[in-house]
């Protein structure tokens, strides 16, 4: 069974909830059978109000999602056969988590004897086999969000959407409650629709990003493709820690161009600047740029610290280069080079391909 | 330090249950004061009335205190045949001083109540007794009427020996103990106190239904609306609250009769024909429309406030599980309301079982209630061991409603906001 290319697919999707602001913008996405998509973004940037045109609570606009190539914006929620879990679990209170777990089943009329297998297999996927006959206000929070995970897996949805599933959990449960997802993604193979704004949590779980701003998708990537090379500068900006010079382009020529600072200069890689005169951005890497670097780089400037962080596995180290007084440089503590002081003037060198010319802010 | 020391003692040495007693006592006393004033009021304004209400209720001294010498010389007789001759005596004294006192009228009706006729006797001995002679009491006694011949007459007198009744209870349910202390019903055409109890638990009920079934969608959209419209919303629920009970009800009246705005709106859409208006009022159907509309809120803000609780993505989630919206509510909210429910019909039930006012107004005779009854005789006979007995049988109705519904659905479960 190959997979389908554009198993969900957004079309021209426009959302508006009071007819004058356009909270989701000519939306186009499409997601592959079986894949771990994720829509990363700000608040109010409209990922949640995509995920919910999809679950079927909220009706497009103007446009059409298609699932498995049938348009779906008629078909109320509860038999569009997507799995969802919720900001906040939304486990029925009243019901054991065996109940709750067998509800999709007992309202899809299966026997019996299924809904006992269905719920103990999906129990134990989530190691928790023990508690079928806990009430949900007796489990610990990263418990009732793996009985919420398994509620929405348990009856084989062919896509299941999560909303900020981990959002109430603290960083640890959250860290191990990001790899168990995964794990269960890979294992189970269905197409996974996430919503989060944290972005660590979208870069560990997805096959693919979606970064929203401001109702559009800004870039939609695989997550190294994201952190490496942001096609603008809010991605570059959201995704990671991100060294910026303003500037404008005074030379192009064989995929590198010069850009002329209010202090000194910089050569870059031309991402989104196409001529001569062109303001633009230029986004450099916190471990991208060296100190001392031993091999030949095109940018080499020198840099005095300002101030240095001890960060366990690293040291942060803030200089003020070419004027801009917040770059930022992150130095692994095994080496050795180690001249970092506070005032002492070091020299930093990286190469013009790590330093993309992006879009004005 | 292991548990074998068994107590555990603070730096001081003072074992440390005792150092916390005391570090504890301070605010034991302070919270006590602050309930204190509460706990008096409650004393003086609920369990003292109650207390005296009951007490009230089974008294039946006023005979046996009328008769000392006689329930003293009956303690010995059977009751089988007439007393002997110290009976007689006795009774011939009691009696003697009650006329000189002027209050045989008092013993001549409560023994009248017992046996019928007796007043006639007692009226006639009255008369006779200022020529009896001393000795042979019984004989003179029985010489004034030939009913005091009768065994049956002494009897009665004899069962209002006790200074503590239940005939006020049984009076209640339409029942009293006949002159063989036999408890036997009243005959069927006196039966009157029976029909209020049913109608009165059948108003409570369907008004409690009816406050049910309009209030739920009621506090739905209040829990579900936007701010600005539920506030509005929530004036439009309260707002009756803020009107004169008497007035609410008054409207009701103006509303309701045969000549008014209802029965004019039916008979200008055609409904009704103009000489042949319903009755809407002094009768069922008035109490049971003014009733609901007045307990309403009573029902709307327990609701409210447990629905308000309910987070929306539930439905959202039985929804997106595949559960029709009828299912969705049916499985997912509504088992999540029983709280409100329970705590809101309870409430109405209550409140509506011992309503006064509104049925007075405008339930007519066939609309009034069980509490109209006690009032009534609270106010016009003056029977207030009658009226308390009743009050007491309403009283204890109600907790009994409550313990069942405890059974049921456990108050823990109450939820009032």
């Amino acid at each position: 069974m190959s997979k389908k290319e554009d198993f969900v697919k957004f079309d021209k999707v426009d959302k508006s909830y009071d007819g004058k602001v356009l909270v989701v913008k000519d939306l186009n996405l499409d997601i592959k059978e079986g894949e771990f998509v994720t829509m990363l973004g700000p608040s109010g940037s409209g990922k949640t109000t995509c995920l919910m045109m999809l679950a079927g609570f909220e009706t497009p606009t103007n446009g059409e999602i298609y699932l498995d190539k049938n348009p779906i914006s008629n078909i109320p929620p509860h038999k569009r056969g997507i799995g969802m879990v919720f900001q906040n679990y939304a486990l029925f209170p009243h019901m054991t988590v065996f109940e709750n777990l067998a509800f999709p089943l007992k309202v899809r009329n299966i026997s019996k004897d299924d809904i006992d297998k269905k719920v103990d297999k999906a129990l134990s996927m989530v190691s928790l086999s023990e508690f079928g006959n806990r009430m949900p206000g007796q489990l610990s929070g990263g418990q009732q969000q793996r009985v919420a995970v398994a509620r929405a897996l348990v009856f084989d949805p062919s896509v299941v959407l999560m909303d900020e599933p981990l959002g109430a959990l603290d960083k640890n449960l959250r860290e191990s409650m990001q790899y168990e997802i995964k794990h269960i993604h890979e294992s189970i193979g269905v197409t996974v629709v996430y919503v989060t704004h944290d972005q660590g949590e979208a870069l560990t779980m997805s096959n693919r990003i979606a970064v929203f701003n401001d109702g559009k998708v800004q870039q939609l990537s695989s997550p190294d493709k994201l952190y490496e090379e942001p096609v603008n500068s809010f991605v570059a900006e959201f995704i990671g820690e991100n060294n910026t010079f303003d500037g404008e382009v005074y030379e192009i020529s064989n995929g590198t161009c010069r850009v002329k600072l209010e202090k000194g200069e910089i050569i870059a890689n031309p991402i989104s600047v196409k001529s001569v005169g062109e303001k633009t951005t230029v986004s450099i890497r916190p471990e991208r740029a060296l100190i001392n670097p031993k091999d030949k780089m095109d940018n080499n400037q020198k840099g005095k610290i300002e101030e240095v962080i001890y960060h366990g596995d690293h040291t942060r180290v803030r200089l003020n280069l070419l004027g801009n007084s917040e770059f930022i440089l992150k130095v692994p503590n095994s080496s050795q080079n180690l001249d970092i002081k506070l005032g002492n003037e070091i020299n930093i060198g990286w190469n013009s391909h790590d330093a993309r010319a992006l879009d004005p802010k | 330090m292991s548990s074998e020391t068994g107590k555990i003692l603070t730096t001081d040495g003072i074992p440390l249950e005792e150092s916390l007693k005391q570090s504890e006592k301070k605010n034991k006393i302070k919270a006590f004061l602050l309930v204190a004033p509460l706990l008096l009021f409650l004393i003086i304004t609920y369990m003292i009335p109650i207390g005296d209400m009951f007490s009230r209720s089974i008294d039946d001294k006023m005979v046996t205190n009328m008769l000392p010498k006689t329930y003293k010389a009956m303690e010995n007789w059977d009751g089988k045949e007439l007393p002997p001759e110290e009976v007689f005596e006795a009774f011939y004294l009691d009696y003697k001083i009650l006329v000189k006192n002027k209050t045989a009228g008092k013993l001549q009706t409560q023994l009248n109540y017992e046996k019928n006729g007796f007043k006639s006797v007692l009226k006639k001995l009255a008369r006779k007794q200022k020529k009896f002679e001393e000795g042979n009491y019984k004989e003179q006694i029985m010489k004034v009427h030939k009913r005091w011949r009768n065994v049956e007459y002494w009897r009665a007198i004899k069962r209002r020996a006790p200074s503590y009744t239940y005939s006020k209870y049984l009076k209640g349910i339409d029942m009293y103990s006949n002159e063989d202390g036999k408890i036997v019903q009243v005959s069927e055409d006196r039966r009157i106190h029976r029909i209020l109890w049913i109608r009165t638990v059948e108003v409570a009920f369907f008004v409690t239904l009816f406050c049910f079934l309009m209030a739920y969608p009621i506090a739905h959209l209040l829990a579900t609306l936007p701010m600005k419209y539920s506030n509005l919303l929530m004036i439009c629920v309260l707002l009756p609250f803020w009107t004169s009970l008497l007035v609410r009800t008054a409207s009701w009246m103006i509303l309701l009769q045969q000549q008014g705005i209802v029965n004019d709106f039916f008979v200008w859409i055609g409904l009704v024909a103009d000489d042949n208006r319903p009755e809407m009022m002094y009768n069922k159907t008035g109490t049971y429309v003014a009733m609901t509309q007045i307990l309403l809120p009573f029902m709307v803000l327990p609701l409210y406030s447990v629905m308000k609780t309910i987070s929306p993505s539930l439905m959202r989630a039985g929804k997106s599980l595949g559960a029709t919206p009828a299912t969705a509510f049916f499985k997912v909210y509504f088992p999540l309301t029983i709280p409100g429910i329970g705590a809101g019909c309870l409430l109405v039930f209550i409140l509506a079982i011992g309503y006064y006012i509104t049925p007075a107004l405008v339930g007519g005779a066939s609309g009034t209630l069980i509490s109209n009854q006690i009032a009534y005789h609270m106010k016009s006979t003056l029977d207030w061991s009658f009226a308390s007995a009743m009050g007491l049988m309403l009283l204890t109705g109600v907790l009994v409603i409550y313990w069942i519904y405890n059974k049921l659905v456990g108050v823990d479960n109450i939820k009032l906001g």
